[in-house]
């Protein structure tokens, strides 16, 4: 893949220093990704026998093969957290990208005002941690405290709740989103509306048809980035979870993998799970940046190679 | 670009010519309303928290919401929250900043040098290098944080500062937005220039390629610091003592604590709001520094 290094880069042998300066990413490579990684993987194929044996009794370590694989593949609980996470997923990942470029192109219409309160405004979500976020949000629905209805909505209420993480995710990621498709906007030429404009077109043609197609990559790469973030749901359901019933110890995978290691101390099992989930993680997210970059030519991480 | 993206060269006047009629004399009334609501709808939760914080522990549950009280509610709260648990708030709030700045610059520091080697060097395994952390950016960090802590547990280094910072230094996201500018604002003629003047390697890279490369590090670096301030599970999973909590975790374990008690209410409320205000603080004040577009990687 890297072969556009420039054709005067020093080859091996003129200096070390390349090594050097590659070293520290190198060392906490392996010892924070691949050690962690390789360590998970081999607890999976163990398990705690409790008792038994003429020793008597206390639990010992053993092969176990791959029953905790098993485990983890039959457990109905693992497949119905996947489910609620796609499940929020699938109103996270349109609602961000969609509002964050209907921002971006009312920021970019000519004779909006106030634009850069509201450019302002929008963004600064990014910067509140999500845990602080859910807390924010959670005593807005909270009844007591409701200061939006909570009192005659339920937003912890079975489907509802869906809907109520959602949003907070939503509200956290749209501003950031948004920059980034403005910032390709404003990139943009000018000229290259006047054609479309002398044909007649509206600002509001221009806008779906001239602007849409010309800011792709960008659209693309924020596409990626929301579905990484959106496969990784853990702090609002978790933060959500000592005031909703509604949200369980088990309601997305992550919050899954934390409850068996730290509730109920099987690190057999959540090793288990945690290797099945990043491997996923990793599949869904080579093949939608493989879509990203096929079909819409996406200048994102997992596509261009740089320069 | 900055978030204060500097105005686009108003188009020619020849356009406007053109057509018969000015362009600019109406505002735009719906874009304006569609964007004003979405900022409202941006600060509301804010505003509200802002509000609430106002009030005291009776107050919040009686008074109209979105009347702020002017009583001396806001002050007893920041007093309440300050000397609870001897003021182990603003340990929480330090630890915050110690967590994402340290982090946060080591990691642009190994980041730069990363980028910058695959950049400008030719060498050994340096393909294999680039396109394991073009993988490493398509894996979240968070998934290995549960690893992370069993492995860290095994030799018995959970619970310290190390054990939050250290996970998050290496960022390939940044290392591949490194390797970008590298490509793209450090030119091979100013080393070859440099090398012919007989400098060292290492004083290209510091004092040539650093410099010339520090518009794109303040954005790797406020990116990271963004995400190690913001990240939740690794701290939570790692840190079992609360002076050594950042305020996302801290926070939530005071909530926890709190889930029953409505008193603990007002101190969550309060503490929410406190640990907003410095990012905030910060983003604004830097938002000159800090340029989106290179976020995507393009440069022009």
């Amino acid at each position: 893949m890297a072969t556009s290094i420039s054709r005067r880069g020093r080859r091996a042998g003129h200096s070390r220093l390349p090594y050097l300066l590659v070293l520290p990413a190198i060392l906490l490579l392996l010892l924070f990704v691949v050690a962690p990684g390789g360590y998970a993987l081999f607890l999976s194929f163990q398990q705690r026998k409790v008792g038994g044996g003429l020793l008597g009794s206390g639990s010992r370590t053993v092969f176990a093969g791959l029953d905790n694989y098993s485990t983890v593949i039959h457990d109905t609980e693992l497949w119905h957290s996947l489910l609620r996470m796609l499940l929020v997923g699938a109103i996270t990942v349109p609602a961000t990208v969609l509002l964050a470029l209907l921002f971006a192109l009312l920021l970019d219409t000519a004779r909006a005002r106030l634009t850069r309160f509201a450019r302002l405004a929008i963004f600064l979500p990014y910067a509140v941690p999500g845990v602080i976020a859910t807390l924010l949000w959670g005593f807005l629905y909270l009844p007591a405290t409701s200061p939006i209805g909570g009192q005659h909505l339920d937003y912890f209420g079975s489907s509802m709740v869906y809907v109520s993480v959602a949003n907070i995710a939503v509200w956290g990621a749209v501003g950031f989103n948004m920059v980034v498709m403005y910032t390709s906007l404003r990139a943009l030429p000018p000229e290259i509306y006047e054609a479309a404009r002398i044909d007649g077109a509206s600002e509001l043609q221009i806008a779906l048809r001239v602007k849409v197609a010309l800011i792709r990559p960008a659209i693309a790469m924020c596409t990626l980035f929301t579905v990484l973030a959106a496969l990784q749901l853990f702090n609002e359901p978790n933060t959500l979870q000592p005031l909703s019933n509604a949200i369980s110890l088990t309601w997305v995978p992550l919050m899954k993998i934390y409850t068996d290691a730290f509730v109920d101390s099987d690190i057999h099992l959540a090793a288990a799970t945690s290797v099945v989930f990043a491997a996923g993680i990793l599949a869904v997210s080579v093949v939608v940046g493989r879509l990203a970059q096929t079909w819409w030519g996406a200048a994102g991480a997992a596509g261009k190679e740089g320069r | 670009m900055t978030i204060d993206t500097p105005a686009r060269p108003i188009a020619s006047p020849v356009t406007v010519a053109r057509t018969g009629r000015p362009r600019r004399s109406r505002t735009a009334l719906l874009p304006t309303a569609v964007l004003l609501l979405g900022a409202v709808y941006c600060l509301v939760p804010t505003l509200w928290i802002l509000i609430a914080s106002t009030k005291s522990r009776s107050e919040l549950f009686s008074t109209a919401t979105y009347l702020p009280s002017f009583g001396s509610g806001l002050v007893d709260n920041i007093a309440d929250l300050s000397s609870y648990d001897s003021g182990v708030f603003w340990h929480w709030m330090l630890n915050s900043f110690l967590y994402a700045g340290v982090g946060g610059f080591v990691a642009t520091a190994v980041s730069a040098a990363t980028g910058y080697a695959i950049a400008k060097y030719r060498f050994r395994g340096r393909s294999l290098l680039f396109n394991t952390i073009l993988a490493g950016v398509l894996l979240p960090q968070v998934v290995l944080a549960v690893p992370q802590y069993l492995l860290l547990a095994r030799v018995g280094s959970t619970d310290s500062y190390a054990a939050v910072i250290l996970p998050q230094l290496f960022n390939p996201y940044g290392i591949y937005l490194c390797r970008i500018y590298a490509a793209a604002s450090v030119p091979d003629s100013l080393l070859d220039a440099g090398r012919m003047d007989g400098a060292s390697e290492w004083r290209m890279f510091s004092a040539i390629g650093l410099r010339l490369m520090a518009p794109g590090l303040i954005t790797v670096f406020l990116l990271q610091f963004i995400v190690i301030w913001n990240n939740f599970l690794l701290p939570f999973v790692m840190v079992t003592s609360d002076d050594k909590f950042p305020l996302t975790v801290g926070l939530y374990s005071l909530l926890r604590h709190g889930a029953n008690q409505a008193s603990l209410y007002s101190l969550v409320i309060t503490g929410t709001l406190l640990s907003v205000i410095p990012v905030i603080a910060l983003f604004l004040s830097l938002q000159r520094y800090w340029r989106i577009d290179l976020v995507t990687g393009g440069l022009k």
